[in-house]
């Protein structure tokens, strides 16, 4: 668990000294978030209704962004061997490193998504329920990321073949997340959506950093 | 394989050994069945001219790639048996440095003891810096330092990592004279206490109870 807490520590100092990169990923989800309440007009029936879709498509976009970070600069500079080779579970410093870039791109949407939501004219249960989405939501953005992250290590191109990797996989989340802001806006149970996303997260905790470990090792060889 | 006895002091017997070791890398077979061995107190210079498979052998006996065939033993087992057991008696430095450039030679050292398990003090790894002459480059972050400078901060994590095998890539790279006279200090030091050391160079080096292996 020391492991744990110490790569957490670690990625979160780099993160620090090197504010840009996180901040790019933050002010993409916020400029294109803004982009759209200027372009469709001051209609707010209709951005409403689109308010879940846009700020869900964002913020997949923008955790997009940051995925390359998760692994690259320590695979170019050693680093990665040099994790693997420590006497500590690889699948527990993947699990940090995920939790890690959740912690700089999944928390501060969170954070952001009702001051954006109000640009959109939503009322406060729907600010809730987008909060709460998202909070279900990005740890699985950052875990499924990871797989294709890693697996993308070392390929000439890798971001490109990374997003097209992972957007698929993101779709039952963007389902699920912007469905639980609409339906409830138009008043429907919205148990249902969340019980699925609970049941994402639980699955990408339970398998994906084993997954994420072994394209570490594959990329390494 | 002839083997000098080594150093009275030491009181381990530990040994590294390689079994018919054959490595591929792509379409070219780059050695075929190779054998050594290595003893407490020993130390094992890999030569060979450029491309002819040395770091592959490294990253073979470090386990980050795998054999063709054959088998790599620490004390008489597999070291796939108990990776994380024989990653605990193991240091590799490979031709990168692996330091995190943003974080300074004092938080690189004290991470990487964190990773490693092993719990140093603060005093312990500024003196450790301050061995190597990184004396008032302790808070300065790595990219501000030199070539030289980094393997310095290598050299330090070596002094304080207590670990049994170094496996070395190329650790003479980029050192000044001083530096190349330190290092073989700390390497014959680590030999005296009974630690075992494999390593590539092409500079010509000196050191106790060294054998070289010619690939």
């Amino acid at each position: 668990m020391n492991a744990f807490v110490t790569i957490i520590h670690r990625d979160l100092l780099l993160v620090m000294r090197r504010k840009s990169e996180v901040l790019t990923a933050l002010f993409f989800f916020v400029v294109v978030t803004s982009l759209f309440p200027l372009g469709i007009g001051a209609d707010a029936a209709l951005l409403r209704k689109i308010a879940p879709g846009v700020l869900w498509v964002a913020a997949l976009l923008s955790t997009l962004l940051g995925l390359q970070r998760m692994f690259a600069a320590d695979y170019a500079d050693g680093a990665l061997e040099q994790l693997i080779l420590t006497p500590q579970s690889l699948v527990l410093l993947v699990s940090g490193k995920v939790a890690a870039h959740w912690l700089v791109s999944g928390l501060p949407l969170v954070i952001l998504a009702p001051i954006i939501g109000i640009q959109f004219d939503l009322d406060a249960s729907s600010l809730y329920v987008l909060m709460a989405s998202l909070l279900l939501g990005t740890p699985v953005l950052s875990l499924l990321g990871s797989i294709g992250a890693a697996l993308t290590l070392g390929v000439r191109g890798g971001s490109v073949l990374m997003s097209l990797l992972i957007m698929p996989l993101y779709i039952p989340v963007l389902i699920f997340g912007a469905g639980a802001v609409y339906a409830n806006s138009v008043g429907l149970d919205i148990t249902g959506h969340f019980s699925l996303l609970g049941a994402l997260l639980i699955l990408a905790l339970a398998f994906v950093p084993w997954v994420s470990a072994a394209a570490l090792k594959i990329a390494i060889e | 394989m002839t083997t000098t006895i080594s150093a009275t002091s030491s009181q381990s017997n530990d040994v590294l050994q390689a079994l018919a070791l054959t490595c591929v890398r792509g379409e070219r077979q780059l050695f075929h069945a190779l054998d050594l061995e290595v003893k407490s107190g020993e130390c094992l210079h890999v030569r060979g001219a450029n491309g002819v498979g040395k770091t592959s052998l490294l990253r073979l006996l470090t386990g980050l790639s795998k054999p063709e065939s054959g088998d790599v033993l620490w004390n008489h087992h597999s070291i796939q048996e108990d990776p994380k057991q024989y990653h605990r008696e193991l240091l590799f430095l490979g031709h990168r440095d692996a330091l995190k450039e943003d974080l300074t030679a004092l938080e690189n050292l004290e991470m990487y003891a964190a990773l490693d398990g092993i719990s140093i003090t603060s005093e312990q790894a500024l003196a450790s810096l301050w061995r190597f002459g990184l004396r008032g480059r302790e808070e300065l972050p790595v990219h501000y330092l030199s070539a030289g400078q980094k393997r310095r901060v290598l050299m330090a994590r070596m002094a304080i990592r207590q670990a049994k095998l170094w496996i070395l890539d190329e650790p003479f790279n980029a050192l000044d004279v001083d530096a190349v006279q330190a290092l073989q200090n700390l390497i014959a030091e680590h030999l005296r206490l009974g630690g075992l050391v494999v390593f590539t160079s092409h500079q010509e080096i000196v050191l106790p109870q060294m054998r070289v292996l010619e690939l």
